[in-house]
């Protein structure tokens, strides 16, 4: 099932084409990588897919009213806004804020919903701290708990991965993969290649103002793209503990 | 919910105790019987006519702009904003100076508050004019400090001119702000206002909650961000515009009242909305009993109090929070 449905779609801004006619669907159990050198557009691409920037050519989100987009998309922005010190769990609980009616207080389901996503992302000893006064990596698995507990078929994300130690950067990834085999859709933006190739079953690689290559991740981190759109060599090849891609040199 | 039964008990109990304070020494029981019963005579004409609209006003004054403080505080996600930092207080402030300036005052005692009603109106739409319907909170922040630097500029220039000196000394001891000598014609003239206000910005908490984590995270959460500026603009607007019209300029409350509060509400925006709107109403009554109290005979202004007691208040406040703020 397409969750997704992207076509044609062109952002310019302050009269500078970032990229155009980019067209994609996203269906149900995928995790795909978003990859491109910095300022192909990766963020500008996931942002105009929301509905957030103005754009050309049609998504399938920004078609949708505020309020059915809210219950079909999770987004989690680049910057990772937290402006009051606020408890993780209250942080978490505002994940479920489109799925109630103003002024009500958070139903059982629903606090039954934000502790296992608390749980999930190793975030119980936690729970009543200020999550503004966490540490980044802390702050980021809040984050992320929060867009989990928005409960939604699809999870999109800016780089949700940056700043955290190598453990919590796979664990993370293991629950992004988890979320897609259990049926939805995850599109993040990532800059490590070699956890991209590991974890996600399909790879866009954005570049020249457009989709470069867009497949499972053998297919788009050949050495040809690779070199071509970031202008490195790497070692790309299975092992016995899986696929392995390790950037080498500037060409 | 515990600790606004606490707030507000304190705000009732500051009421009562604000009756039985004036120039006019009577026993605390007398004066409050008075109120209901007739019979008292002059007594009852000094409480129905002249305490209890300064008490109720007191209240509305103080819920009014400690709400305004949290709402835009929350709204710009920023512990340094206030409710005159759109420029309404100012416009409003540059309408009330005009109309003591030509005379309007004296001659009726709505002159002063309707002219400066409409410089709140002119105001608020200068501002959205200038801040665009879709532009982000800082367009508002910039647009508001311009109206602000403008309307100052304007009530300087009018002080500057003023061939009357008593008018000067009129407009200077108006805008250090005042509950002495107000009536209930000017209850009945804040109070719609301050209502319309408050109930446009209750229905922007789960808007504010939710812009805790950004912008671009409240609109994928389903926040019209649009509306939601509207709502708090013209509802901050309603209430600054409506009891700088019947109280002058008062500082500080919409700024360190919020403050305060947040952390004992779990900092969420949404309520604090209503703890600091009862906070707010016990530092006015506090300012305004205090004013009776300390200095009765020298006339000393409510608003030169808030901001006495305000400043340094806010001075410790950020000491204490220094390491938190960015």
């Amino acid at each position: 099932m397409s969750l997704l449905s992207v076509q044609n779609l062109g952002v310019t801004l302050r009269q500078r084409p970032v990229f155009r006619d980019v067209s994609f669907d996203l269906h149900a159990g995928e995790f795909v990588g978003l990859i491109g050198p910095n300022g192909a557009g990766k963020t500008t691409l996931m942002r105009a897919c929301l509905g957030l920037l103005p754009h050309a050519g049609q998504s399938s989100l920004s078609a949708l009213s505020l309020a059915e987009r809210a219950r079909t998309v999770a987004w989690m922005p680049q910057a990772r806004e937290i402006a009051w010190p606020v408890s993780v769990e209250r942080i978490v609980a505002l994940g479920r804020l489109p799925h109630l009616p103003a002024g009500q207080a958070l139903p059982p389901a629903d606090k039954v919903l934000v502790d296992a996503v608390i749980s999930r992302l190793g975030l119980d000893a936690f729970r009543d701290r200020a999550a503004s006064r966490l540490s980044g990596g802390e702050q980021a698995r809040a984050l992320i708990a929060r867009a989990l507990a928005q409960d939604t078929p699809l999870l999109m994300a800016d780089e949700p991965i940056a700043g955290l130690d190598p453990a919590h950067q796979i664990s993370t990834m293991q629950v992004f993969r988890q979320i897609a085999d259990d049926g939805r859709a995850v599109m993040m933006s990532i800059h490590d290649l070699g956890l991209a190739a590991r974890h996600c079953t399909r790879l866009i690689l954005l570049a020249e103002g457009g989709i470069l290559a867009d497949g499972a991740p053998q297919d788009v981190l050949t050495a040809a793209l690779v070199a071509r759109a970031f202008g490195i060599t790497a070692w790309h090849g299975d092992t016995p503990d899986g696929p392995v891609f390790q950037p080498l040199e500037v060409v | 919910m515990r600790l606004e039964l606490a707030l507000f008990i304190v705000m009732s109990g500051l009421f009562v105790l604000s009756l039985t304070i004036g120039p006019v020494a009577v026993p605390a029981m007398d004066s409050l019987r008075a109120l209901f019963d007739t019979s008292y005579g002059a007594l009852t004409l000094v409480m129905q006519e002249i305490r209890l609209p300064r008490a109720i006003l007191a209240i509305l004054v103080g819920a009014g702009l400690g709400l305004a403080g949290a709402a835009m505080q929350g709204y710009l996600r920023n512990p340094l904003a206030e409710p005159g930092l759109i420029g309404v207080s100012g416009s409003a402030a540059l309408g009330a100076v005009l109309a003591i300036q030509t005379g309007m005052f004296a001659a009726s005692s709505l002159g002063l508050p309707l002219s400066a009603l409409a410089g709140a109106l002119v105001g608020v739409f200068l501002v959205m004019t200038l801040a665009g319907p879709r532009g982000g909170s800082l367009t508002l922040i910039l647009a508001g400090i311009a109206i602000s630097a403008l309307a100052g500029a304007l009530t300087s220039l009018v002080l500057n001119l003023s061939p009357n000196p008593f008018a000067a000394n009129e407009i200077v001891f108006w805008m250090m702000g005042s509950l002495a000598d107000r009536s209930m014609t000017h209850v009945w003239l804040a109070l719609p206002f301050v209502l319309i206000g408050a109930c446009v910005i209750a229905i922007t908490g789960r808007g504010l909650d939710a812009l805790t984590l950004g912008e671009d995270a409240a609109q994928t959460m389903g926040i019209n961000l649009f509306r939601l500026r509207l709502l708090l603009v013209f509802g901050t607007a309603a209430i600054v515009g409506g009891t700088t019209a019947v109280a002058g300029a008062i500082g500080f409350v919409g700024l360190v009242v919020p403050h305060i509060l947040r952390p004992l509400v779990g900092a969420r925006p949404s309520r604090l909305l209503w703890a600091s709107a009862i906070g707010g109403a016990i530092m006015v009554q506090v300012a305004d009993i205090a004013v009776r109290l300390i200095l009765p005979e020298r006339d000393l202004k409510l608003g030169v109090v808030t901001a006495l007691v305000g400043a340094p208040l806010f001075l410790h406040l950020i000491y204490k929070t220094r390491k938190d703020l960015p």
